[in-house]
């Protein structure tokens, strides 16, 4: 029994396990429920093919808020990107207009977080309130650009770019999404920054108590600046993959995003208080959410459920993280078996 | 090493002053401290204690004035936290020295990394020498506590012992605690007190600000009296007693008292 709690307690001690196995919780539910759908591997390729664009979105936001601020204009930098790219690739009938649309694309995300950042850092504004202003300003602003109207862009699918970003590649024999791939090495690559770099690290301990953090001899503003210039780049690369995927940019694209984006990264267990934060578990949240509207509708249960059954998975997962985080999984475990067999002695719990 | 005895100090303050707009938070501080001294800083609040740490830590300038360290000029226009680690100048603070909820090895570098190409960290490394600083520093033994516990499940005690330890490991000449025990309950201020004898057993210097008389005068060397933005008195231990001195500093505010009535 005693192994039992230490194997349980060492589990949930691996990043984002937890939130890895609600991923497999439910797809096993949903093959139980609908076989049919649920067995082959054609789903599971078209959540890699939709999923991205919010999992990037929500990687970068795993780091704003470990930083212990929020980011609401990403959404906007959704918009915007794609928009910037499909103006310059539709302008210049040029091979390389798909890649100077696509550096410009992430250029102008750079500026829009680095103006966010200047904001919240140098000025002082809450970041909930300059990036909700942002989020207004860049989505009007990127309307009045594309005169309200789509850019079908049809073309883009013969380009390099369109190839390398979001095209197809054989995994054995299926055809995986590269732009899955690009979201994967996107997390590796933020695991790494966040969990082994100084600049992770300096965000952690911004977002944990920025007091200490400058006492530190950390440069708390220039380090904030540059947390939302890296957010800005971010939400611009999920524009640009969202706007390739489906060759046209549409001047709502992204205004969808903000919600399960967030969900993703409270799903993933990162706290909203600051201080740490869990990018595997942004990584699987990104995927729960991403499956659920879709596998609630495989299910032939009425489309009317969707939300109410992605409100309790995302209430179950965010509960079990608070449980992990504050060490009360022992106690719990311990609990349940005085439940079970009440005349064992209800072993106090130790410590940790 | 032939320098004359003044070039000895670990600290020389002269004639510094700190206006906050029109407040005058400092008045002409002049203040020296000996290589392995520790001097007691003793001071109501309000009296200007954390401003002067503030500006010996490099959080911000002051107004006018030179400081000295271990015998070199500080350039004050370019002074800031980083320069002070540099100057051997090391702070712990009564509540902001450590990351709560970052674990032990990451606290000892923040700010100071050892790094690999691109900024990594190099995680091996700063966990082994944490755990060298631990064991052999401050001496964590037991208790569970490794580099990999988080500050969080530390008493206060504690925490201020990792701190100083911190301070000791960066070669400090100058180690500031400002009321590193305000929190604590008994028996850990004689866990941080013990941590202060490490540092002059270790040949380090140190102000020891508090307002608890009784452990300042326990471990310094000399105590230096502010009020209201100055120093008011300075003496050696052996030039007066624990019930002389605090019959002194309940004199001294008795006649401040005078002084506002009038
Ligand atoms: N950043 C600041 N801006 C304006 N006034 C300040 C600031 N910091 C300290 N003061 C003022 O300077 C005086 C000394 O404060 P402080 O150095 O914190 O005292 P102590 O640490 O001795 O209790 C107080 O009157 C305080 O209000
Ligand atoms: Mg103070």
């Amino acid at each position: 029994m005693k192994k039992g709690t230490s194997l349980l307690k060492f589990l949930t001690r691996i990043e984002g396990l937890p939130v890895a196995a609600v991923l497999a919780v439910l797809y096993g539910v949903l093959i139980i429920v609908a076989p049919r759908v649920f067995t082959g591997f054609r789903i599971y390729m078209s959540f890699l093919q939709t999923v991205p664009p919010v999992l990037v979105c929500a990687l970068g936001l795993t780091l704003v808020i470990t930083a212990g601020e929020i980011d609401l204009s990403f959404p906007a930098i959704v918009a915007l990107s794609g928009f910037i790219f499909a103006w310059v690739f539709k302008k210049f009938d040029a091979p390389w207009a798909p890649w100077a649309g696509f550096i410009l694309a992430l250029a102008c995300g750079a500026l829009v977080g680095y103006i966010n950042g200047l904001l919240v850092a140098k000025i002082g504004v809450p970041s909930i309130m300059a990036t909700l202003a942002a989020q207004f300003f860049w989505y009007g602003a990127t309307i009045l650009l594309a005169n309200g109207l789509q850019l079908n862009i049809k073309d883009v699918t013969t380009s390099i770019v369109h190839t390398i970003f979001v095209g197809r590649i054989n995994i054995g024999q299926v055809p995986v999404p590269m732009q899955a791939i690009w979201a994967l090495g996107l997390a590796i690559f933020l695991w790494f920054i966040l969990n082994r770099h100084k600049f992770g690290e300096e965000i952690m301990f911004i977002g944990d108590n920025a007091n200490v953090a400058r006492v530190m001899g950390i440069d708390v503003v220039a380090t904030r600046i540059k947390l939302f210039t890296v957010m800005g780049v971010i939400a611009a690369f999920a524009g640009l993959l969202l706007t390739l995927e489906i060759n046209v940019f549409f001047p709502t694209q992204g205004s969808g995003f903000l919600l399960p984006t967030m969900a993703a990264v409270f799903i993933g267990g990162t706290s909203i208080a600051g201080g740490l934060g869990s990018i595997t578990g942004t990584f699987f949240g990104a995927y729960i959410i991403g499956s659920l509207e879709a596998g609630v509708v495989a299910t032939t249960i009425s489309g009317y459920w969707v939300q109410l059954i992605e409100g309790i998975v995302m209430g179950a997962s965010v509960v079990l993280n608070i449980i992990i985080e504050e060490g009360h999984i022992a106690t719990t475990f311990n609990r349940i078996r005085h439940w079970v067999r009440p005349d064992q002695p209800n072993t106090k719990y130790e410590g940790n | 090493m032939a320098e004359s005895p003044v070039e000895r100090n670990a600290l020389r303050m002269v004639n510094i002053e700190k206006y906050f707009g029109l407040v005058c938070a400092l008045r002409k501080i002049n203040l020296e401290v000996g290589s392995n001294e520790i001097v007691g800083l003793i001071g109501d609040n309000g009296a200007g204690k954390s401003t002067m740490v503030k500006i010996l830590t490099g959080v911000f300038p002051p107004t006018s004035g030179e400081i000295y360290i271990a015998g070199n000029k500080v350039d004050l226009r370019n002074y800031n936290v980083k320069r002070a680690h540099e100057h051997g100048v090391e702070t712990v603070y009564q509540d902001k020295s450590l990351g709560e909820k970052q674990v032990l090895w990451r606290n000892f570098f923040i700010g100071r990394e050892i790094t690999l190409p691109f900024g990594f960290l190099n995680v091996k490394k700063e966990k082994e020498i944490a755990n060298e600083i631990m064991v052999n520093t401050i001496g964590f033994r037991g208790k569970g506590i490794t580099v990999d516990s988080k500050v969080s499940k530390l008493s206060g005690g504690e925490r201020q012992g990792v701190a100083i330890g911190r301070a000791m490991h960066f070669e400090a000449e100058l180690i500031i605690l400002d009321e590193p025990t305000v929190a604590l309950s008994l028996k850990e201020v004689a866990k941080v007190l013990n941590f202060v004898h490490k540092i002059k057993e270790a040949g380090k210097a140190c102000i020891y600000i508090s307002h608890a008389m009784a452990d300042v005068y326990e471990i310094s060397d000399r105590f230096v009296i502010m009020d209201r933005g100055e120093i008011v008195a300075d003496m050696a231990k052996k030039e007066i007693s624990l019930k002389a001195l605090d019959e002194f500093l309940l004199e001294y505010s008795h006649g401040m008292k005078d002084k506002v009535e009038l």
